[in-house]
């Protein structure tokens, strides 16, 4: 996995030499993904709490360099950014972790849309405007940084899950009164762990808005960003590190260059075979691969002891 | 003066008083077991314990200081831990990391890796389970789960451990090692307080028994007053004594 | 003082609209509540219910007929969806809390199968099926007849699956399966035909409640979203699980939502009902009818 993960890297910085402009957006947007659905794991794939919010935060990002771009140096948007969505999640997991997962899911998708709303209305009512035009940046530093930011991501969740923070989080997931009966303040690691979680999803925001070139609240804040990481961990397989990732990029990939040709038919497709990785592959597509192994060493199990039968026969 | 006393506990559920005006102490290093029929409000009386449900009114003290208000973490870490009647272990974690949990956050101070690794393997070998430390909890046998559980609750370094129905499902022979095993954890030095329908079992162990039914304190005392309280013996030893244990 | 009366006739608007909102919120609260599914698709039955009604009227039926036939259908896919997708996850989670996960993740693929398949058949236009639009004067603002006979069917419905729930045997059964689904098998009831019944009849009241909303505003095959969030919003407020809850809340959606468009901007309903439901939360989590 290291090994693939580093291939990955160094396919991601000698690109810009022979990829092209959208080529370039596409690894972009495959990279950011990933850090949507890295972060949304290191909270919902532990603890068992879905979050529906991370548009909320992405949306944010986008906002925070739609208002500052041209004030403030990128860098400090980016953390900006990661501070204001940092504070709404731990707002919102304040009041609202402390009651059923259901609750959580349903208020952390309802977040999304207040926000995206109210947004929507102050930018129309007060600043007389509806969406941003973004100021071009260099693409290739924009690749580097996204792929900075998911290298950043994924080394936080590896070494939050080896923490002791990891390991009440898997508690809490595993039987969370169980672990509160353990000495586990199942209240504050679950809202520090979402608020941290936030952070990332929040500078993914930012990062990834140069290069859409427009934006207004229905695209920063739509509720299929929520759904990304989702997918991803859906397609990837959930709780592990690897799953999302892979989730992502694979998820990125495919809608990026089928979508442009296949709309309708793809979202369907799309829809479809979520169901059916959901019914059939618990474990997501990596569940396949020790399925096919099972199978193909099977077969070749047959083969060999075909060909030694032959032999013995022979004899 | 007892390690654990209540006075007045009460508990309502609407209308239904689940456990009633209980009065009751724990001394220091002694085993209670806690009998009633089914519905009694035993485990009812040991969520109020450890404060998985807030008590309707009275008053329960641990070595002097009011649990009243606290949260489950916070009476973890004064030194009281429990089982469950229904395992609560941490299905998809090693046994070593259920146990690791207990470890790491059960005590009030910071505790390093290197010692709460060191209290986890403990537990473990003290209740036999030091073989399977890296095994799934949820593929071991009920027996073994339920070890888990209490080397679990060790681990966080209880002075009161509170045991729910820890022979539940066992065969005779696995009765005995239990009753051994909580034996070993009260020689340690830790109070123990055991919820059982093993008449056997609390018969064996328990310095002194109290018997609930329908929430309210039937009787309490040692053994042999227990076997030979009048109420008692209507109420609930006829009937246990016939189902055998 | 006519602005007063306005803002009057605004909530009786508001009310009339909202019993069609506690249909929609019923409908997600048995799914929720019994089949413990969080049905984000459940829009979309509105959304097919008044699509197929516009279908029907362009045949030459009459909208009000219309639910005899888009009902039935409506059951038969609800009920399909838990018997063979719900059920199945269920069959193979490994804890409530991966099923209740995977649920939500099954539901998001069917939201998208739904309504592309839609969006295939009808494309992304306006589908007016208007009906009963004559106004009464009242109070300032003009009532439609079709709000006044959409809330009426509503509580007609609502009464209905009231008595439904609290009186009948298979109502007994339904809320004994709700409270403990073991159980409820051990006592005989055939728990996987009573949560296939209860997703059918969600999907039915909300592809009804999709009819009598196209029969006064557009309907397009993009509208399934927005009704999930208000039927979301309504359960949360009036308490899962309860049927007058589902209705005082819808009422009170409804009053909120013309009172926050006539007074301000439409575009701020939503988070007027969000910052109420965020409030609620902290007092009262499980919703005003609702079980602690």
């Amino acid at each position: 996995m290291v090994g693939f993960l580093i291939l990955l890297i160094a396919f991601v910085l000698t690109f810009p030499l022979y990829g092209g402009a959208y080529p370039t957006r596409v690894l972009i947007v495959m990279l950011m993904y990933t850090v949507l659905a890295v972060s949304w794991a290191m909270f919902s794939g532990t603890t068992g709490y879905m979050s529906l919010a991370p548009a909320a935060f992405f949306g944010t990002g986008i906002y925070s360099t739609a208002l500052l771009q041209h004030y403030l140096p990128f860098p400090v948007i980016i953390v900006i950014a990661g501070l204001i969505s940092f504070v709404l999640a731990f707002l919102l997991g304040l009041v609202t972790l402390r009651l059923k997962g259901i609750y959580f899911t349903i208020f952390s998708f309802g977040l999304v849309v207040f926000i995206g709303n109210t947004i929507n209305y102050v930018e129309a009512e007060i600043f007389g405007r509806h969406g941003w035009i973004f100021e071009a940046l260099d693409r290739t530093m924009l690749l580097y940084t996204m792929l900075g930011l998911a290298v950043v991501t994924v080394l936080a969740a590896y070494f939050i899950s080896r923490s002791r923070l990891g390991l009440a989080m898997r508690s809490i997931g595993g039987n969370e009164e169980a672990a509160e009966h353990m000495g586990v303040n199942t209240t504050r690691i679950k809202v520090l762990t979402f608020a941290i979680s936030a952070i990332f999803m929040g500078a993914a925001g930012v990062v990834v808005a140069p290069s859409l070139s427009y934006s207004n609240s229905g695209i920063a804040f739509s509720v299929t960003y929520s759904f990304i990481p989702i997918v991803a961990a859906v397609l990837g397989g959930m709780g592990q590190l690897h799953g999302p990732i892979i989730g992502a990029l694979v998820f990125g990939f495919l809608e990026k260059t089928l979508k442009a040709t296949l709309l309708t038919y793809f979202m369907l497709g799309f829809g479809i075979i979520m169901v059916v990785v959901i019914l059939f592959l618990p474990n997501g597509l990596i569940g396949l691969v020790p399925i096919l192994r099972d199978k193909l060493g099977g077969v070749i199990q047959k083969l060999r002891k075909g060909g030694q039968a032959e032999q013995h026969a022979d004899t | 003066m007892p390690i654990l006393e209540g006075q007045g506990v009460t508990k309502y559920f609407g209308g239904l008083a689940a456990v009633s005006n209980v009065d009751f102490h724990v001394d220091r290093g002694e085993i209670l077991g806690l009998i009633g029929p089914n519905g009694a409000g035993k485990t009812t009386l040991f969520n109020l314990i450890s404060a998985a449900l807030p008590a309707s009114s009275g008053e329960i003290r641990f070595k002097g200081q009011k649990l009243n208000g606290l949260k489950p973490h916070q009476i973890c870490r004064m030194g009281i831990a429990r089982t469950f009647q229904e395992i609560k272990v941490f299905p998809n974690m090693p046994v070593l990391q259920n146990v690791l949990v207990g470890a790491f956050f059960g005590s009030p101070k910071r505790v390093s890796g290197a010692d709460a690794a060191g209290e986890a393997s403990q537990a473990l070998e003290f209740v036999g389970l030091s073989a399977v430390s890296t095994a799934p909890v949820k593929d071991l046998t009920l027996v073994s789960q339920k070890r888990v559980e209490v080397a679990r609750a060790l681990a966080a370094k209880p002075e009161l451990l509170l045991l729910d129905e820890l022979m539940a499902g066992l065969n005779p022979a696995e009765v005995s090692e239990a009753m051994e095993l909580v034996t070993r954890i009260r020689d340690k030095g830790i109070t123990i307080i055991m919820v059982e329908h093993v008449m056997k079992a609390i018969m064996g162990i328990s310095a002194r028994v109290m018997v609930l039914h329908h929430g309210e304190k039937l009787a309490d005392g040692t053994c042999n007053e227990i076997a030979c309280n009048r109420k008692v013996i209507e109420v609930y030893l006829g009937e246990e004594t016939h189902a055998g244990s | 003082m006519a602005e007063a009366e306005r803002l009057l006739g605004l909530a009786v608007i508001g009310i009339l609209a909202g019993g069609v909102y506690g249909l929609l919120a019923v409908g997600l609260s048995l799914q929720i509540g019994v089949c413990r599914v969080l049905n984000i698709t459940h829009g979309e039955f509105a959304m097919l219910g008044g699509v197929l009604t516009f279908t029907l009227v362009e045949l030459g039926i009459n909208p009000l007929v219309a639910p005899v036939i888009i009902g039935p259908i409506l059951f038969g896919i609800g009920f399909l969806l838990q018997a063979t997708l719900f059920k199945g996850i269920k069959v193979r989670a490994p804890s409530p809390a991966a099923f209740e996960g995977n649920a939500l993740l099954a539901a998001f693929g069917v939201m998208y199968i739904i309504s592309y398949i839609a969006r295939m058949e009808f494309g992304t236009r306006a589908l007016p099926t208007h009906y009963l639009t004559e106004g009464l004067q009242f109070l300032g603002v003009s009532i439609q007849l079709n709000l006044i006979v959409g809330f009426a069917v509503a509580a007609v419905l609502g009464i209905a699956v009231y008595l439904f729930l609290t009186r009948s045997r298979l109502g007994r059964a339904i809320r004994a399966t709700a409270e403990d689904q073991p159980t409820a098998e051990l006592m005989g009831v055939n728990t996987n035909t009573v949560l296939a019944l209860c997703f059918g009849l969600g999907a039915m009241l909300a592809g009804i409640a999709g009819t009598l909303i196209s029969l006064r505003s557009d309907v397009n095959t993009g509208i399934g979203f927005n009704n999930t969030i208000i039927a979301l919003i309504v359960v949360t407020l009036g308490g899962l699980g309860s049927v007058p809850g589902s209705f005082v809340a819808g009422i009170i959606i409804g009053i909120v939502s013309m009172m926050v468009a006539g007074l301000w901007e439409s575009v701020l309903i939503v988070p007027v009902y969000y910052a109420m439901l965020m409030v609620l939360l902290l007092a009262r989590p499980t919703g005003i009818f609702g079980k602690k």
